[in-house]
């Protein structure tokens, strides 16, 4: 069943939902996040997921990739095809790369395995909800190998203004390699000079890149998944 | 008007017809495929005509039933036995009575039908559908069927074919008695290997099964006895541990050891790309100091004797990480480009000054900067006291993999 915790009331906290088919971690996170957040409800199963978020309408729902009937991919379709403004943060164990990409195009704003602190989790809610990318360091890992190399060959003639959307800028690299090497966002910006907000920037960037490009090693991950 | 039992106890099949829908309803009746009575029925046909004779009669007298209705019973192979051995009956009694054009002609066809019928009962279903397809397509276009489309069946088919237009040769070609002889039992042979082969076919099919089943059940024990040798000692070892940082250290081991056996490569086999050996190496510094080794790779390499010695120093700037760092975690970033491979280990821990280290820690310099050297790379230490430490391993790709 979908569980309502707290009667919709007069907490300003940001709204969280979670969708897992685990009970443990479903209560493990739900103790972790009850200090900064107000967790509104939790779903085990995508019909209950999507009912409970459709009525509830919560901030941000951190959602596990993995679930039967179709898991998390499911969810985030068929909620965003009715409440686009609701906000999505991917959690997994798997370190799948289609799993990954194939949610992130689908619409989640980004990705954190599951073995995550408490205090990355947190922050990473908070800036999903701002409408900037949370890159865990292994997402970054997989947007530069999906992204290295030239651009697919044919596409320049075939359509030269989504060029851009298939190829990295040297900043945006430089960017996520930091990110892959563990740095957190604080810390690459210091390290490039630049400041806090201008790598959200870049990172949102890649994001919609991540989304709208149509790269062969993208498109092939998503096909895999049955979305495109 | 409702279906009216007639006093023969069947009626005519008005949706499975052929011509007038006896053959359909006697063998809803009796519960075989209507494809065994046809049969029957072409066989009496050559027996002085008498099937085509009781054909009529049942066409006249039997009533039709609507779609749907009249007696259905599911057909099975002991009736079709059944209505094989009255059809050889009746045929030995209009022998008898000379009800006979041929001896050649009707135990020929006879055992064509027969093969027939039991390649038609024995094929499954799907096998049939596309009989069925290749059928009407070759009276529906006046083309050969695809043949591979038939399949195995193709040949049944041929043989059937054959034994038709040889009997039609007999029959009106007038012959001397040893020819006969010889298509005679030609065609015998022929209407045996037709009853025999899908027989054959059968059980080679049912042996392979086997052993296909038998190689599941041989994995399924092996993952079993994994399981119980390592899952189940370790949920033991859990919850007998003492301190929370023990708990963890078993908890990733076996996380690692579960994950690589899921994702593909066993732990007893050796590593054969440079993610893999530097996967290897964290997991072994995460089990002997009890801290977290995140690994992320954006491309990989097969491993060769020089990237082997990269994955021992990056091996070794993470053992160094977690004995003197200080932290619980460390992030570690193999990264593949045109033309270098790198690897970055880095914590956030209290650092050092690269001047100060004492002579008897010289393991990241020997270990680490020597060894990339020696194969052509190198290695960059970035630290300072309290702001943590990166190392940077780079190896040019001298010798291409592709």
């Amino acid at each position: 069943m979908a569980t309502q915790l707290t009667p919709p009331g007069d907490d300003d906290r940001l709204r969280v939902f979670l969708v897992d088919d685990h009970r443990l971690f479903l209560s493990g996170v739900q103790g972790e996040l009850g200090e900064d957040f107000n967790v509104v409800g939790s779903a085990e199963t995508v019909e209950e997921a999507v009912e409970a978020i459709r009525r509830l309408e919560p901030d941000v729902v951190l959602l596990d990739v993995h679930m039967p009937d179709g898991g998390g991919l499911a969810v985030i379709t068929q909620v965003r095809s009715t409440h686009p403004g609701i906000q999505f943060l991917a959690l997994s164990v798997s370190d799948a790369a289609e799993d990954v990409i194939a949610i992130v195009r689908a619409g989640a704003r980004g990705y954190l395995t599951k073995t995550v602190g408490p205090e990355e989790l947190v922050a990473g809610i908070r800036r999903v909800h701002g409408g900037d990318a949370v890159f865990s360091p292994r997402l970054a890992g997989f947007v530069l190998d999906a992204f290295s190399g030239a651009p697919p060959s044919g596409r320049e003639a075939a359509a030269p203004g989504n060029d851009d959307l298939d190829q990295l800028t040297p900043r945006e690299r430089e960017v996520l390699r930091y990110i892959a090497r563990g740095y957190a966002y604080k810390q690459v910006a210091s390290r490039l000079h630049i400041s806090i907000k201008t790598v959200e920037t870049h990172v949102s960037a890649v994001l919609r890149k991540l989304q709208l490009s149509s790269r062969y090693e993208l498109t092939r991950w998503a096909t895999d998944r049955k979305i495109v | 008007m409702p279906a009216r039992r007639d006093w023969l106890g069947f009626t005519r099949s008005a949706d499975d017809r052929m011509i007038g829908g006896v053959c359909g309803g006697l063998a809803h009746r009796l519960g075989v495929e209507p494809g065994v009575v046809r049969l029957a029925t072409v066989v009496l046909a050559t027996a002085g005509g008498v099937g085509i004779i009781l054909y009529g009669a049942a066409r006249l007298l039997v009533p039709v039933a609507p779609p749907g209705e009249g007696v259905r019973r599911p057909p099975t192979a002991r009736r079709a036995v059944g209505v094989a051995l009255v059809t050889t009956g009746v045929l030995l009694l209009l022998h008898a009575m000379g009800l006979w054009f041929a001896d050649s002609v009707t135990w020929s066809v006879g055992l064509a039908a027969a093969g027939s019928a039991v390649v038609w009962t024995r094929a499954a279903e799907d096998e049939r559908e596309r009989w069925r397809g290749a059928m009407q397509r070759v009276v529906g276009e006046g083309r050969l069927p695809d043949l591979r489309s038939v399949g195995r069946i193709r040949l049944s088919i041929a043989a059937v074919l054959f034994a038709t237009g040889a009997i039609t040769f007999l029959v009106t070609v007038d012959l001397t008695v040893a020819p006969d002889v010889v298509m005679a039992s030609l065609v015998t042979m022929i209407g045996v290997g037709l009853v025999i082969g899908p027989w054959l076919q059968q059980l080679l099919r049912q042996l392979g099964e086997e052993r296909r089943e038998r190689i599941r059940s041989e994995e399924r024990a092996d993952m079993a006895a994994h399981l119980h040798d390592s899952v189940l000692q370790t949920l033991a070892l859990i919850q007998r541990a003492s301190s929370t940082e023990e708990m963890t250290r078993l908890a990733r081991g076996q996380e690692r050891e579960l994950r690589s056996w899921l994702f593909g490569r066993r732990p007893d086999q050796h590593a054969t790309r440079l993610g893999q050996a530097i996967e290897d190496l964290a997991g072994r510094v995460e089990d002997r100091y009890g801290v977290t080794v995140q690994v992320v790779l954006a491309g990989d390499l097969d491993l060769r004797p020089d990237l082997q010695a990269m994955a021992e120093a990056a091996g070794e700037a993470m053992t160094n990480a977690a004995k003197h760092a200080g932290v619980a975690h460390i992030d570690v970033f193999v990264e593949v480009d045109a033309t270098d491979a790198r690897v970055f280990i880095r914590d956030e821990g209290r650092g050092f000054d690269p001047d100060q280290v004492p002579g008897d820690r010289r393991g990241l310099s020997s270990s680490v900067v020597a060894r990339m050297r020696r194969h052509g790379g190198d290695a960059i230490v970035q630290t300072a006291p309290g702001e943590g430490t990166e190392i940077e391993l780079v190896l040019p790709r001298t010798i291409d993999e592709q």
